[in-house]
């Protein structure tokens, strides 16, 4: 292919420029702010306290099961609670907020080229009331009767009958709130996030020149702008319902001898609602980090990522799939067996585009020239993590196989090796590749090696025995099984063994936390491109990029987004808003 | 679930006609430098804003397709009782379509930079959708006052709450309504109040097409249309 441009001088951009939002103050600069960066900031630091508390339910969960008995203040309703939470801030408050408030608030103007976000005061607006969603979940700690103990799928009838903790309380209604809350607040930080990518690419960023990272969270985004509405839909019905004693979900039921007022719902109706929400949760959360591996693993194999157009296609293919298969979280719910055939058949067509992703990343790293540096080892780390538990979801996907599976331990254990280690290895890879762009200096190295080998080995030990619990039996969502018969005595020790690695797997975050805080004053200084990486962010003139992103003229691209180890080539990368043209390999065969 | 479905259908309509301009088939790893043939392809020559706008109309549409969803779900239950809509309705109705009219005069105007007309179009519009809200409010008395009450019967519930949904959209658009017409009285500029009326009309016509979507749903015709479609398909 030739090099189009013309020889003498540059069209004038025909990109307008933005008029920025310039802040007056302190409090607009650093708090009220509008810039995306900032905001992505805030977004991140909310979402990792509030992912601490979920850290520290999961250690209290881990207790009371691998050392039954033996701690008094966890009671069964405690226990219920803790569940409930610890799942629903993974998901929603930690995970989406990180992927798509966190890292799509910092990246996608970054890497378009774009000064900001199209909107940045409804951006702005997005973070408020995220963190107020996120006071309003906390304070359904300290609320009466304390928070929700439904789990996280909040099902009706029992989410708002008094046996569940918080149902008859303040505790279901908070959950609810919050929710609806977060998703208000997300809307409007979604718009941001796709309209940006639509209508603000710099100069000669086609989609088709796109890091793949922009890719993943802008095809999450649509799905979640399409999928939280469900959820929304459910949560306003069920709060109606446990407030104002309407019967959307509730069906008739009698309570202690007593007839409650509700009669005829269908909690069915929630299920679905829900899991139509809920299923493509998933992959809200997982294209982002799809995406971000990709960019990390060309990046550090100093390779062009094999397959770029079918890695496109494969994420857009995802996401349109997984509309029609949330009915597979309800293979027992008593569902019509063709129904369940039908989303059986849709389940297991997804592990196509799903494959091709895999193996697409295995390919880029062959003959690589492979650096293990610890961006590198997460996204290894997640490539495995992601197989395994994909696997498991093969098991699950099939209505025969999951039916006595259901509601054991190994649904536990895919689903956290699935969508909670997997995307959470991202999360860390993505920090120590970005963290250098967001602050200048570069996380320490032996802190870091230490966290990922204890969270990568640590993440195994945890939830691999859980597999072989769940196969022999061992109920889920379960506070005491003592005296149940398939405790035998070494499925308790294997309890006991998963909880002490629980425990030593939660201390290295404390380190990672630690090495996030040391390093922003005692890194070593990173440079503008440590990486040595092509696409926009990096080629900024200020590190920390400064208000604007770009200086004086936004950058103009000339090639895609993986042009690495390219022969003919001066250096092994070329930036994205490097003009000429290069290689031996460019003529059309 | 067929009517979020289908409007998911129309929605993956749109994004497969967005995508197939968006070369997918290229292979951007054999063309480099700044292709003046790709200009077409970098983004749309719409106002940003609307773009918006039509990302956020679509979501508005995904949560009232839900909503249908779980009310033809829920009329399949043995105690569902159809309420008697209350003739106001009718009424309002009109109202709602002569705000969306007084709108689209004002976008109109704005067009022909007739600033008194965007005026009076802005005005009428803001004050027919306030009284398309109390026209609600009323309807919503009488229906208590009859004893249909919100928690007696799924099929007030879903009344109740859907209209309530839906009032709650306009209450929101009154909100960027008032900002406009106040631009258009503080002499804003004339291309910026242009866009403005024009996101406002927008999202007039719009909540007009849901509400008479959800009136046709409330007063039975739409479960009618589907089980005439039904028996043509069966």
């Amino acid at each position: 292919m030739v090099d189009i441009t013309p020889a003498d001088g540059i069209p004038p951009a025909e990109v307008a420029e933005v008029e920025l939002y310039h802040p007056h103050s302190w409090w607009t600069k650093y708090v009220f702010s509008q810039d995306a960066k900032v905001i992505a900031i805030q977004y991140s630091a909310t979402a990792t306290g509030i992912g601490l508390v979920a850290l520290v339910l999961s250690w209290l969960m881990r207790l009371q099961l691998g050392f039954p008995g033996t701690f008094d203040f966890i009671t069964p309703e405690a226990y219920y609670q803790f569940i409930t939470m610890h799942g629903m801030i993974m998901v929603i408050y930690l995970l989406t907020a990180l992927f798509l408030g966190g890292f799509g608030n910092y990246l996608i103007p970054l890497m378009v080229g774009a000064r900001d976000m199209v909107f940045p005061y409804v951006n702005m607006l997005s973070y408020w009331i995220y963190l107020l969603a996120v006071l309003v979940l906390v304070s359904s700690f300290f609320a009466p009767g304390g928070p929700t103990g439904a789990g996280w799928t909040l099902y009706p009838p029992q989410a708002i009958m008094s046996g569940t903790p918080g149902g008859q309380d303040w505790g279901i209604i908070l959950m609810l709130s919050s929710l609806i809350l977060f998703i208000i607040g997300f809307t409007m930080g979604g718009l941001n996030y796709v309209v940006t990518v639509l209508q603000g690419r710099t100069r000669g960023m086609t989609m088709m020149r796109l890091p793949l990272t922009v890719w993943g969270i802008f095809t999450a985004t649509v799905m979640a702008l399409l999928a939280f509405p469900a959820l929304f839909v459910a949560s306003v019905m069920m709060l109606l319902d446990r407030v104002l004693g309407t019967s959307f979900f509730m069906p008739a039921i009698s309570e202690m001898g007593e007839q409650l007022p509700h009669n005829g719902g269908s909690p069915i109706l929630f299920q679905h609602l829900f899991w139509f929400f809920g299923h493509p949760e998933v992959y809200i959360v997982a294209l982002p980090a799809f995406g971000i591996v990709s960019d990390l693993i060309s990046t550090h194999a100093r390779k062009n990522i094999f397959g770029y157009r079918m890695m496109v296609w494969a994420i857009v293919g995802i996401g349109a799939l997984s509309f029609v298969v949330w009915a597979h979280h309800m293979y027992v719910s008593g569902m019509h067996p063709y129904f369940g055939f039908f989303f059986a058949t849709t389940t297991l067509i997804i592990a196509i585009p799903t494959a091709i992703k895999v193996y697409n990343w295995v390919l880029t790293l062959w003959r690589g020239d492979i650096h293990l540096t610890i961006p590198m080892l997460f996204a290894l780390a997640f490539i495995v993590t992601f197989v395994n538990g994909g696997l498991t979801g093969l098991f699950l996907g099939n209505v025969v196989v999951d039916v006595p599976l259901s509601d054991t331990m190994f649904v536990v254990a895919h689903f956290h090796m699935v969508m909670g280690v997997a995307p959470i290895l991202v999360v860390f890879g993505a920090i120590y590749h970005w963290y250098p762009k967001a602050t200048g200096r570069m996380l320490n190295e032996t802190l870091g090696r230490f966290h990922f080998w204890v969270t990568f080995l640590g993440a195994y030990l945890i939830f691999f025995p859980m597999h072989y619990l769940g196969l022999m039996g061992v109920p889920r969502r379960y506070a005491e099984l003592t005296d149940m018969t398939i405790m035998t005595e070494s499925a308790h020790h294997l309890n006991s063994f998963i909880s002490i690695m629980a425990f030593i797997v939660g201390f290295a975050q404390m380190v990672f936390l630690f090495n996030l805080i040391w390093s922003i004053r005692h890194g070593r200084e990173a440079g503008g491109n440590p990486w040595r990486a092509t696409t926009l962010e990096w080629q900024t003139p200020q590190t920390p990029p400064a208000h604007g992103n770009f200086g004086k003229d936004l950058p103009i691209v000339y090639r895609w987004a993986y042009d690495y180890s390219v022969p003919g080539a001066k250096e092994d990368f070329i930036p994205q808003n490097m003009p000429g043209s290069f290689g031996p390999s460019r003529e059309p065969a | 679930m067929s009517v979020i479905l289908v409007f998911l259908l129309v929605i993956a309509g749109f994004a497969g006609w967005w995508l197939s301009h968006q070369r997918l088939m290229t292979k951007p790893w054999l063309e480099q430098g700044l292709a003046s043939d790709f200009v077409g392809f970098d983004r749309s020559a719409l106002p940003t804003a609307k773009i918006g706008l039509g990302v956020f109309l679509a979501v508005v549409g995904c949560l009232f397709a839900l909503f249908t969803s779980a009310y033809f779900m829920r009329m399949a239950v043995s105690d569902w009782q159809p309420l008697p809509l209350p003739g106001l309705l009718w009424l309002n109705t009109g109202v709602l379509v002569l705000s969306s009219v007084a709108l689209q005069c004002a976008v109109v105007a704005a067009r022909k930079r007739q600033i008194d007309m965007v005026r009076l179009g802005l005005a009428t519009a803001g004050l027919t959708a306030l009284a398309f809200l109390i026209g609600q409010l009323i309807a919503w008395r009488q229906l208590t006052e009859d004893g249909y009450l919100l928690s007696s019967n799924p099929a007030n519930s879903f009344f109740y709450l859907i209209t309530g949904m839906h009032g709650l959209h306009i209450l929101g658009g009154l909100v960027g309504l008032g900002r406009t017409t106040a631009g258009a009285w503080n002499g804003a500029r004339p291309e910026r109040l242009r866009l403005s009326v024009e996101l406002c009309a927008m999202y007039w016509h719009f909540l007009l097409f849901v509400w008479l979507a959800i009136f046709a749903l409330l007063a039975g015709w739409a479960a009618t249309f589907i089980d005439i479609c039904r028996q043509l398909l069966t």
